[in-house]
């Protein structure tokens, strides 16, 4: 298994450099550049500007520049915001994307399994019916229509949450950023879970356990469950590496300094080094997170071995 | 047996009036109507049909193991309690202690994310209320008790790294677990090769003679009911047909469906063509070698040799049967001779060297041979009509027909196999596994083969639909000359289907001979114990 790992970790770095390589260069494609905005700079100053930043050097020049600078861990300083490194930007705002992503994650795959094991359990009667219309609902409504529901319903009418705002991490103004990034995975993780769960109340080694005459219990959470989690599992990877990377519409609408705004606002401005350091960020992220996710397959299933 | 017939003939379980109803789409199925079924402490009492006669689902109602949309009504007494009023906690009480089952599917029916220790000690300590150490060494005897060798070990292990045998042997230790009064066995052996059969049907018989339970037999195998069974029930379309002591159906049969499944034995047999007819198909040496893993890191990959060494030759109106169980490499050898995998060695077709033709190549040849697999349920799109499903060929291999004439070949080959010309306009979901197997042939038919390589093409058919399909074959083989590749595990299909017989194991011909020669006088170890497996099953009563 560790070497299972241990190969996995070394053909990331060819994928990560593949990763870069097309990031850097797509982005290079796309015409303007970081400092050509309407509001225009004088052209003597922005001369220095791209001289300062080495964007005149040829460009195979400026990409083994930044491949250096990266193996370094440097990511270089943004373009826009010159206060700050990009290193400096993810260091501030990841923690609290991370921190939202993941609470958003385990509070869907709770709350999705329980719904979607309750409506397998049920199938075809009420119950499902309640989980599928929620499950339907979650799914469809966006997610830029739920946040400022919970915003007018939670904050104003009600003045149970904050309306947004980060308030150095206080619970109350996570809940609504929260349950507006798990829902729709709620949704995903429910349906899921029914599919997969009613596939696995199905199977042969099910009616084995019934006809032993064990209880309900065991028969549904021991023996049907742990083989109906597995698509689960696999969903979780990459669901986890779009979650803890923040949420450009959540962290917009809440007003939380996370990561997730940075890539929209970094490709529009044409933010070179900030766009690649988000490029390598998710990318690692997904890496890392289907890494897990295969090594967590192996755990639940004794036939799935790595070597 | 003797014991069980000493043992008091007390009644332990009776089923009264039982109907099974399935609510469907289409309305509610009646799949069993009304049936009355006793069972004696101690006997063995065999419930005998084709697929939906209603005889598994007969046993699973009394279980309360019927699919969700299912429902039962009338009565299952065991010793004065009848279990379909039970409640929930009560029933699991008898299920798993006092009545318990094992299942066709050994491949599928233990839970595969758990040690077989741990699904064996689980039922024990429900229902006895041992501890954990306790429960461990029952486990241990119980392994023991089915003749699992090195037990310690064993309890380790998870399903998936044993074999079907061993995996049913283990379900039978968690069945007897408790002491049963009674083993309901649905179909136990279907799913095995011939000569685990015969043990497992042997490991039943002792137990029974050690531990005194009643068994059920839930079969379509006649051969068991013959050889185990002290009273028979014989089920069709969801009624019992006829029931009595097992001796007295089989000497004197009264129902006409009794004597139908009696008969149902494929019997016949193939005289060899001329010695001279001109060979069709030959191959010498062929190999065809799997590559397991490997890669990137990954060391080196594991070469399994599937096919090793073989060499064969059909000649025009032959039959060669390839005998072996799963895993032997009959299919894969079928599929290579057609061009279908990659092999070495030398493959001929008519005149023509095919070893290394590739698609292109192979294309004009298809025609003239053509394959007909296994499972008439999944070999079927059934997202076409029947008359789509048995032209596409056509359209390949013969393009300039019209598409009258298209329709024309399709009601030629539907008459051939048998079938009304108007199933072209039906989709396969609509049709059984034996006329579904018929529209399969005339697919293959209907190009006008020299070749069929029939890849157990009976297995999957009740007996009586078996027989037809059989006659289907030899007379299209008659009528056109062909020459067949009958691939099959089932010997007495094969005696009536070929005239030469090639025995394989583990990728090698280990006997090959005239069909008369191999069944009167197997050489070989291995095929004398496949012939014994096969005939102590299907032929004779054993005094137990």
């Amino acid at each position: 298994m560790l070497r299972y790992v241990l190969r996995r970790l070394l053909t990331a770095i060819p994928t990560l450099f593949v990763i870069v390589t097309m990031a850097f260069f797509l982005m290079r494609v796309a015409p303007g550049g970081p400092f050509n905005q309407e509001r225009g700079l004088s052209p003597e100053i922005r001369a220095n500007l791209e001289a300062q930043f080495g964007l005149n050097d040829p460009l195979w020049l400026q990409f083994v520049h930044y491949l250096g600078n990266l193996l370094r861990g440097n990511f270089g300083p943004s373009y826009n915001m010159p206060d700050f490194t990009v290193t400096e930007l993810f260091a501030k705002g990841l923690p609290i994307s991370v921190q939202l992503g993941a609470s958003a994650l385990v509070l869907a795959l709770l709350l999705g399994s329980v719904l979607g094991t309750t409506a397998a359990l049920n199938q075809n009667k009420l119950g499902d019916y309640m989980v599928i219309a929620l499950a339907t609902a979650g799914s469809t409504i966006p997610t830029f229509v739920i946040a400022p529901v919970i915003q007018l319903l939670f904050g104003l009418t009600w003045k149970l949450l904050p309306i947004g705002g980060w308030g150095d991490g206080a619970f109350i103004n996570k809940v609504g950023p929260v349950l507006t990034l798990a829902l729709p995975q709620i949704a995903i993780v429910a349906r899921l879970m029914r599919g997969s769960m009613i596939e696995s109340l199905r199977s042969h080694h099910i009616r084995t356990a019934r006809a032993l005459g064990l209880s309900d219990w065991s028969v549904v959470v021991k023996h049907a469950l742990r083989g109906a989690i597995l698509p689960i599992v696999s969903f979780t990877g990459p669901a986890a590496a779009a979650l803890l990377t923040g949420s450009v519409i959540v962290e917009t609408i809440f007003s939380i300094p996370g990561v997730g705004r940075y890539f929209v606002d970094a490709a529009l401005n044409r933010d070179y080094t900030l766009v690649m350091g988000t490029v390598v960020v998710i990318a690692i992220f997904t890496i890392v997170f289907n890494l897990i996710v295969d090594v967590m397959y192996a755990v639940v299933d004794p036939r799935v071995r790595y070597d | 047996m003797g014991i069980a017939k000493m043992a008091a003939s007390e009644t332990i379980l009776s089923v009264k009036d039982l109907r099974v109803r399935f609510r469907t789409l289409d309305g509610a199925v009646e799949a069993v109507k009304g049936i009355n079924i006793h069972v004696n402490a101690g006997e063995t009492v065999a419930v005998v049909g084709e697929s939906g006669s209603g005889k598994s689902q007969t046993m699973m109602a009394a279980m309360s193991l019927l699919a969700s949309n299912g429902e039962a009504t009338g009565s299952v007494d065991y010793r004065g309690r009848n279990l379909l009023t039970l409640s929930k906690s009560e029933l699991n009480k008898v299920r798993g202690a006092k009545i318990s089952m094992i299942f066709q599917e050994p491949m599928t029916s233990l839970d595969p994310l758990y040690s077989i220790g741990n699904q064996l000690i689980e039922p024990i300590r429900r229902h006895r209320g041992l501890n954990a150490a306790e429960a461990r060494e029952e486990a241990l005897k119980l392994l023991r008790l089915v003749h699992i060798p090195d037990p310690e070990r064993r309890m380790k292990s998870y399903p998936h790294e044993m074999s079907g045998g061993q995996r049913q042997r283990v379900m039978i230790a968690m069945a007897l677990a408790n002491d049963p009064d009674i083993l309901i066995a649905d179909e136990p052996t279907t799913a095995l090769d011939v000569t685990i059969q015969a043990q497992i049907l042997m490991l039943l018989a002792e137990l029974q003679r050690k531990l005194g339970m009643a068994i059920v037999f839930i079969t379509h195998d006649l051969g068991i009911v013959r050889r185990f069974a002290d009273r028979v029930y014989v089920m069709r379309q969801g009624e019992v047909v006829e029931e009595g002591e097992a001796e007295a159906i089989f000497v004197n049969p009264q129902h006409a469906y009794t004597k139908m499944l009696l008969a149902a034995e494929p019997t016949g047999s193939k005289a060899p063509p001329p010695a001279n007819a001109p060979v069709l198909l030959e191959g010498r040496n062929v190999e065809v070698t799997f590559r397991i893993g490997g890669g990137f890191l990954a060391g080196e990959p594991l070469m399994l040799r599937a096919v090793d060494h073989i060499s064969i030759r059909l000649q025009r109106n032959q039959t060669i049967g390839i005998v072996g169980e799963s895993g032997s490499g009959k299919s894969t050898l079928g599929r290579a001779l057609l061009r279908l995998l990659p092999s070495d060695g030398l493959i001929r077709f008519g005149d023509r060297d095919i070893s290394q033709a590739d698609r292109q190549a192979m294309r004009p040849l298809r025609r003239q041979m053509q394959l007909v697999f296994q499972d008439p349920f999944g070999s079927l799109s059934p997202r076409m009509t029947v008359g789509q499903v048995i032209t596409e060929g056509l359209l390949v291999h013969e393009p300039n027909l019209s598409g009258k004439q298209r329709d024309q070949r399709a009601v030629e080959a539907l008459l051939e196999v048998g079938l009304d010309p108007n199933a072209r306009n039906r989709y396969p979901h609509e049709f059984s596994g034996g006329q579904r197997q018929r529209i399969a042939i005339a697919r293959a038919m209907i190009l006008k083969p020299k070749l069929v390589v029939l890849d157990e093409p009976t297995s999957a058919l009740d007996r009586s639909v078996q027989k037809q399909i059989v006659e289907l074959l030899r007379k299209l083989q008659a009528d056109h000359e062909l020459s067949y590749l009958f691939i099959s595990h089932d010997l007495s299909v094969v005696r009536a289907m070929a005239d030469y017989i090639i025995v394989m194991k583990q990728g090698k011909i280990v006997e090959e001979g005239p069909t008369e020669a191999i069944f009167s006088n197997p050489q070989h170890a291995y095929t004398q114990t496949l012939m014994a497996a096969a005939i102590d099953v299907t032929r004779f009563r054993l005094s137990a």
